[in-house]
């Protein structure tokens, strides 16, 4: 790979010893591991090795029973979403979780939350410091809009755009949190070759353009291989593997896991 | 096609829609309806009730918490304006107004705490508990009603910097004035950071939680805000509509007429909100008309009345089967289809006619 | 020791006229079983089956027939909110089911009106409101007949209805249904008698219901609000289970009996208009899915 405008760093995130069952249904085992500043990291595993649960541990939806996670040096503790948001982490979700009635670019607003302080009052008088606010962050909205290329649909309500549509527009709200660490929920399911292309295009950009943290599940191993620069392996809630691609790939365990399965 | 202009959240078409309404209100209708009862019985309480409507609409439409409780906060509001008028008559009465709207937000942030834990039904049960509650108070403390037992309590008369506002026309301009500009207010909000907030808790809320969105704070702002719009609302259908202080004016059937305006006027817009109440006070005047014009009173007026709840029932089956978004997309819909068939068709409108 | 009996007094008859909640709760129960629907004309329901039933009995049918004719307009009421509400808005939001059915209670509420006229009427049961002699011979306590028949109706509808649940073949269909209309349907049971079946059955349960109501307060629209309280019933039984109705009910008679004989006094009065609410609500707060509901786990 070519020099780096953000080279990879010291880490951000530690996941140390979590485990997660729901019910008397183990979900996470005793798990640990770090992501690197300014890495891309893929966690792969098979269909319901507990990868979604992973994501959903780190940014707080669901509560761990053991173990602890460190961001930024610091524990998150009584974790809750909006709070570790505000730390500075955000995601998208694998089953799309977008504000459906809302249009494209209002959605992506809503990523910009955490930049605009004005109170409701504020804008409910339009002070200037509230409508100079509004105008800058439409204005930069607009401009991911015009990254992602989807300036055609900004205005339409997102239930009633397609999938793979929907997919980059959650990819846009979580790019609009200008967050230190992205966790992307399988961001190219259901995409075509050309498509995902394109995905991974965005992603890296991101990566080089504003060093952030890439946390991503994905399922297409060749996609995998191309851009992270680690990989975590899952399998029944357990951590198998962790390391570079070109070691994750003949990594025998990992093999093992992955015979037989049969992948969408 | 470019975007709407940004530096503030009235475009230019608002702003002209603006003063042409304002015109109507303030100039129009003051020179053309002469008779009395347009002003006492059909605009102030249509005014009137679209605000609560308004209040309704930010706590359900767009907050997306069913909310059934209107009319306790509006009794609050009405009860807590007599009170600051006959306690502390040396307040200007626009800022008492606007206090009896705080009084009614404080009782909208108490009750909506269960909204921290449970939506739908569940909710809306722990709301109607405000309802009676409130009215239970104000009916059982006589310090609410001033010790009163006549039963019969007139609201003290609205005088603003010394001129007093007594005649229908002058209490419809108070209406007008306080109405317009909270309406204002409810769209700036609506259009701004507020209003996206709560429609994020709304349609997908553990995904506005992970962008930073606190629920706890989001869903009480709503129900705080949307309490103030009704308490003032209530605050000014008592002091010009009702012009008594009486609790059962504010019972939960007045919690249902406001939740009604809302669904069938359109979930999730403040235009719907004025359309609905429009619609759900005229609909009997109609109906009385006809029962007396056309079926020269042969038609007993309890017939009328349940026809009424029928015919009010039924669209409510039907705008939730056909148009959950009511009314007020009806009439979006009606004039889009203008639009787009007199301007020639931009990219962005073929591009939304192939995905719809 | 006057006042213990006292206390026993307001308890009983609390969980007396609890058992009429739980008689409205019970026809939620059944609805929201079936279909997973909140069934908010359930109230309406009630109103429009006593008044119906009474409005026959003054056409000159006589008690059998008119109860038996009223049970059949029920389950024609059922078959059309089936076919003309619920289907339609199957694959609809909660609350968009939950605001339709809001709309059916007033449809209902105007028809019955309509028909029938607005005026109060009186329903004679031939049991009256009064205390029984022989109870307060043995024990001192004043428990009215109605209320204890009542509680008696109450018991024999909820056991007759477990039984149809747990040994009927329209049980077991019925318990399929809950469970996943489509895989059902799927395996043969027939989705559209099962669901006739029920709302005929929510019909006799709102007409029973009705009945007592009606002995006691008259037969009149305020029996409407009164059913609003079978609400905080279901949020503290849940509104999936049948046992759950009838304990909610018990907790909501005998509470609101008890806090308006001890508590309501220095208040003024009139606390069981807001009281099941409020309990309610620190229910919610402690146990949002009820007594006997499945606790809910939201998956992302």
């Amino acid at each position: 790979m070519q020099e780096r405008n953000f080279p990879i760093g010291a880490p951000i995130l530690e996941v140390k010893n979590i485990s997660l069952s729901f019910g008397g249904v183990k979900a996470i085992t005793d798990s640990s591991f770090s992501v690197l500043q300014h890495e891309v990291r893929a966690i792969i595993g098979p269909n319901g090795a507990g990868k979604s649960s992973m994501l959903n541990c780190i940014n707080g939806i669901y509560k761990p029973q053991e173990g602890q996670i460190k961001f930024k040096g610091e524990v998150l503790e009584k974790n809750n979403p909006n709070l570790i948001a505000q730390k500075g982490l955000s995601r998208t979700f694998q089953n799309l979780a977008l504000f459906k009635r809302m249009s494209v670019l209002d959605n992506i607003l809503v990523g910009r939350k955490l930049h605009m302080t004005a109170n409701f009052l504020q804008v409910a008088f339009q002070t200037p410091q509230a409508r100079e606010e509004e105008r800058v962050n439409r204005e930069r909205c607009e401009e991911i809009v015009e990254f992602l290329e989807i300036e055609d649909i900004k205005d339409t309500p997102v239930g009633k755009l397609p999938y793979g549509l929907q997919k980059k527009v959650e990819l846009g709200r979580a790019l609009a949190t200008e967050a230190d660490i992205l966790l992307l929920d399988e961001p190219m399911a259901g995409m075509n070759v050309e498509e995902k292309r394109e995905m991974c295009r965005f992603i890296l950009k991101v990566n080089d353009e504003l060093g952030t943290t890439m946390v991503l599940i994905e399922h297409d191993m060749g996609v995998v291989m191309d851009i992270s620069d680690n990989v975590v392996v899952l399998d029944y809630g357990k951590i198998i593997a962790d390391g570079p691609p070109e070691e994750v790939r003949v990594n025998q365990e990992v093999i093992d896991a992955y015979l037989g399965v049969a992948h969408d | 096609m470019t975007s709407k202009p940004v530096f503030m959240s009235f475009s230019k078409g608002d702003i002209i829609n603006l003063i042409v309404m304002m015109g109507i209100g303030l100039a129009v209708i003051p020179l053309v309806v002469q008779s009395d009862y347009w002003y006492s019985s059909i605009l102030i309480p249509w005014l009137c009730l679209s605000l609560a409507a308004v209040g309704q609409q930010i706590v359900m439409g767009y907050a997306g918490q069913l909310a059934l409780g209107a009319a306790g906060f509006m009794a609050a509001g009405a009860f807590a304006l007599f009170n600051l008028e006959l306690r502390l008559p040396y307040i200007p009465f626009p800022v008492n107004l606007m206090l009896s709207g705080l009084v009614a937000a404080a009782f909208g942030v108490l009750f909506g705490l269960p909204s921290l834990r449970v939506r739908g039904i569940y909710l809306m049960v722990a709301t109607l508990a405000s309802q009676f509650f409130i009215i239970w108070m104000i009916d059982k403390f006589g310090w609410f009603k001033n010790y009163d037992t006549s039963g019969i309590i007139t609201a003290q008369d609205i005088v603003i910097f010394g001129k007093p506002f007594t005649s229908p026309l002058e209490m419809y301009l108070v209406v007008l004035v306080v109405v317009t500009v909270l309406t204002i207010l409810a769209i700036n909000m609506t259009r701004g950071s507020p209003g996206r907030n709560w429609m994020a808790v709304r349609d997908m809320d553990i995904a506005a939680e992970s962008m930073g969105i606190s629920l706890l704070r989001t869903k009480l702002q709503a129900f705080a805000i949307s309490a103030f719009f009704c308490g003032v609302a209530g605050a000014l259908f008592a002091f010009t509509y009702l012009k008594s202080m009486e609790p059962v004016a504010f019972d939960i059937k007045l919690s249902f007429r406001i939740l009604f305006m809302v669904i069938l006027g359109g979930l999730g817009t403040i235009s719907g909100a004025f359309i609905g109440a429009a619609f759900i006070l005229l609909f009997p005047v109609v109906l009385n008309t006809l029962g007396n014009e056309v079926f020269h009173g042969m038609v007993d007026a309890t017939i009328i009345s349940s026809i009424e709840l029928v015919v009010f029932g039924v669209l409510i089956i039907v705008f939730m089967i056909y148009e959950p978004l009511g009314m007020a997309k009806l009439w979006e819909n009606l004039t889009q289809k203008f639009r787009v068939s007199s301007a020639p068709k931009t990219k962005a409108q073929l591009g939304r006619k192939q995905e719809t | 020791m006057t006042e213990i009996l006292f206390f026993i007094e307001v308890v009983v008859a609390g969980l007396l006229a609890g058992t009429m909640y739980s008689l409205v709760a019970l026809g939620f129960v059944l609805i929201y079983k079936a279909s997973s629907t909140f069934n908010f004309a359930q109230g309406a329901m009630v109103f429009f089956a006593v008044l119906s039933f009474v409005g026959f009995m003054e056409l000159g049918l006589p008690f059998v027939l008119a109860f038996f004719v009223t049970i059949l307009l029920m389950g024609v009421v059922g078959f059309f909110t089936e076919r003309l509400v619920l289907q339609p808005l199957m694959n609809e939001s909660e609350d968009t089911v939950l605001m339709a059915t809001i709309g059916l209670g007033f449809v209902l509420e105007g028809l019955a009106q309509a028909a029938w006229g607005v005026e109060v009427r009186r329903l004679d049961l031939g049991i009256g409101d009064f205390p029984i002699p022989w109870i307060i011979e043995s024990t001192g306590l004043f428990i009215s007949a109605l209320d204890l028949t009542a509680g008696l109706v109450a018991a024999t509808m909820i056991i007759g209805l477990a039984l149809l649940f747990k040994y009927t073949k329209m049980g077991l269909g019925l318990r399929a249904v809950a469970d996943d209309p489509g895989a059902a349907s799927s395996i043969g049971i027939p989705l559209p008698s099962i669901m006739l079946m029920v709302w005929t059955a929510a019909g006799v349960v709102a007409l029973v219901a009705g009945m007592m109501w009606g002995a006691r307060a008259g037969v009149q629209f305020a029996l409407v609000d009164l059913a609003l309280k079978a609400l905080p019933v279901l949020i503290i039984g849940g509104f999936s289970s049948i046992p759950g109705a009838i304990v909610g009910g018990l907790i909501i008679g005998a509470s609101e009996k008890v806090l308006e004989v001890y508590v309501g006094p220095f208040f003024g009065g009139g606390i069981e208009v807001w009281a099941p609410f409020v309990l309610a609500i620190f229910f919610l707060l402690w146990r949002p899915e009820g007594l006997f509901g499945e606790k809910i786990i939201r998956r992302v």
